[in-house]
């Protein structure tokens, strides 16, 4: 087996081991994804919108002296990662997959980017990804879409296509996404990977480019629940540049992780949410989550079915509030201080300008989402939109409140189809927002969600996703219950689910 | 809901400051009333006796110490300006014509 198809704990323990360098294992990587992303041609995954070869090698030589001098960092240190283009990284291009920051190089690193480094984690380069983090099929990107590994004419998911299909192609065993509605973990499922969005609040949101405030969270996107769970346990914690950081310290999901490995799921509750079951959801999605729920009761864990009658209205509600958020976020792109320029003929104002550099720089799904943004927010129908949208989601958070009475973790399947086919939905909103039923949840109440491969589909043999959601800080929950099916379904599997043309050796050419 | 008009989401734009063009309009415009029907569903849903929520874990007065830490150069905060002139961001006019 390479190098790039250990997961990231087991590449800690070669470097801890000496039996690999770092130089060697961001090189291979590296390798990886000079072979593999090649967006010039328009067959490669377009994965990455920036790679700092130079820059990761030099990382993960100072890595390897480090751990010469027998002073490594952390666990991870010298693991390479990928980063989405939504975290500033300073010196390193930062465009949010927008046309209006193409070239924008940030002058700071975001909490979460100071803290890689500081546990010496090369970094190989920035993930493509939706505009501003909106969609579910990385088609809104500004700079192309991302190809799903494992078939290169389907969607790879979104907004966080890039780092799911960079962990998938093995380019990288880590990367941060950031998921608003969903945009880690669904296209963890449409890749057969695993993503996690934590607790609100738990991992600082300094320097990320905000989509919506009160739901954008960071967090990891690996290959396996333990790889998250070191990720997560390194990004997370108390950030006072952050004022929604949450004071609790971020620790234990490693060793949740491992007890959940050993496969005891004896007296763990798990509740099957009603409202996300129907027609709304593909049979062989089902087939896949019905075959995980059986596993689950084998392992000891109790299984029950609970309502949570506002879920219904979620959807609307993140439509509304989303766009509401985004619309005054994305105000600060007015070409006065960074970003695009577009100066019309003549003698043009500051808003002349404003309204043409707005123009060329934001996508088809920025605009429609400033315009319903700006419409929910103007008065006179403010009350009637925002306002219920706000109060759907005290009851959307009520609802979790009483169902997590009677059940430790919520389970359904993570999104409602597999991967569909670049372009079938690329001009229809609306069908892209359906895909997030099952994950908006969780965002509008701050709860954490892991999504894990159940399998792959009995009609087209693309992966399908799994998920589950715990209580505000209960994160460990979702490591414990995530690796116990993951390690049980990997035996029933014989090796963990991988994209068929980058398994082995492949390089994507099959 | 009424439907958004043609006439309404070129003010919305104007109100968001964007220029968009009539073939941007004609393509927008009609997408706009689909997702406006789809979460018109949620009026009337939630009664008076229901609080908002604006942010999913509560936090009031947030503050931390007021002590002098680094901060961006001059240089840094404008090196990634449209344009520059004696250490400032330098903008089109901002008055009208008249």
């Amino acid at each position: 087996m390479s190098l790039i198809h250990l997961s990231a704990a087991e590449q800690a323990a070669a470097l801890a081991a000496g039996e690999v360098t770092s130089v060697e294992l961001t090189q291979a990587h590296l390798d990886q994804i000079a072979a593999t992303n090649r967006p010039e041609n328009g067959v490669g995954l377009n994965s990455f919108l920036h790679v700092d070869a130079e820059g990761a090698l030099a990382q993960a030589a100072a890595s390897d002296a480090r751990r010469a001098a027998g002073a490594p960092l952390h666990e991870l240190d010298g693991v390479p990662i990928a980063i989405k283009d939504v975290l500033a990284t300073e010196g390193l291009p930062t465009t949010a997959g927008s046309k209006i920051l193409e070239g924008w190089i940030p002058p700071y690193d975001g909490t979460v980017t100071a803290k890689i480094k500081a546990a010496g984690l090369p970094i190989l380069g920035k993930t493509n990804m939706d505009e501003f983090a909106m969609g579910s099929a990385n088609e809104n990107s500004a700079y192309g879409p991302v190809k799903n590994p494992w078939d290169h004419t389907r969607i790879p998911g979104g907004s966080g296509g890039g780092s799911a299909a960079a962990v998938s192609s093995f380019q990288a065993a880590l990367a941060i996404g950031s998921d608003t509605g969903g945009s880690i973990r669904q296209p963890g499922a449409m890749t057969g990977t695993v993503g996690v969005k934590p607790t609100y609040g738990s991992v600082s949101r300094y320097g990320v480019i905000a989509l919506a405030n009160s739901l954008d969270q960071l967090g990891p996107v690996t290959r396996t629940v333990l790889d998250s769970a070191l990720l997560h346990e390194l990004i997370g914690g108390h950030d006072p540049m952050d004022s929604t950081s949450v004071a609790t310290a971020v620790t234990g999901l490693a060793d949740a992780a491992r007890q959940g490995a050993a496969g005891d799921l004896a007296g763990v509750r798990v509740g099957i949410v009603k409202e996300l079951q129907g027609d709304a959801w593909s049979a062989p999605v089902v087939e896949r989550f019905e075959e995980s729920i059986e596993i689950l009761k084998g392992l000891g864990a109790e299984v029950v079915e609970v309502s949570l009658p506002s879920f219904v209205h979620a959807m609307a509600a993140y439509y509304l509030i989303l766009p509401a958020e985004c619309s005054s976020n994305l105000a600060k792109f007015d070409a006065m201080r960074y970003g695009l320029r577009v100066t019309p003929d003549g003698d043009p104002s500051a808003e002349d300008v404003m309204r043409a550099s707005r123009d060329a720089g934001f996508g088809n799904e920025v605009k429609r989402r400033i315009l319903i943004g700006t419409y929910a927010l103007s008065s006179g129908y403010y009350d009637a939109y925002y306002g219920q949208a706000q109060k759907i989601r005290t009851l959307i958070i009520e609802d979790f409140t009483k169902a997590f009475e009677q059940v430790d973790v919520l389970v359904s399947p993570t999104a409602p189809t597999t991967a569909w086919a670049l372009g079938e939905k690329a001009d229809d909103p609306l069908a892209n927002y359906l895909q997030d039923l099952a994950t908006i949840p969780a965002n509008l109440a701050g709860v954490p969600g892991i999504s894990i491969p159940s399998g792959v589909s009995s009609v087209d043999g693309l992966p399908t996703g799994i998920q589950f959601l715990a209580p505000v800080l209960e994160d460990a929950r979702l490591y414990r219950v995530g690796a116990a099916l993951e390690a049980a379904l990997t035996k029933q599997w014989g090796a963990p689910i991988a994209a068929p043309a980058y398994a082995g050796n492949g390089n994507g050419e099959a | 809901m009424p439907e958004l008009s043609r006439d309404e989401v070129r003010h919305l734009a104007d109100l968001a400051r964007i220029d968009l063009s009539d073939a941007e309009l004609d393509h927008l415009a009609p997408q706009l009333n689909v997702i406006l029907e789809a979460v018109a569903s949620i009026q009337g849903v939630a009664g008076d006796d229901v609080a908002a929520t604006s942010h999913p874990i509560p936090m009031t007065n947030v503050f931390r110490e007021d002590v002098i830490r680094p901060s961006l150069t001059p240089a840094q905060a404008l090196a990634m300006a449209p344009a520059t002139e004696d250490d400032k961001f330098s903008v089109p006019r901002i008055l009208g014509e008249e």
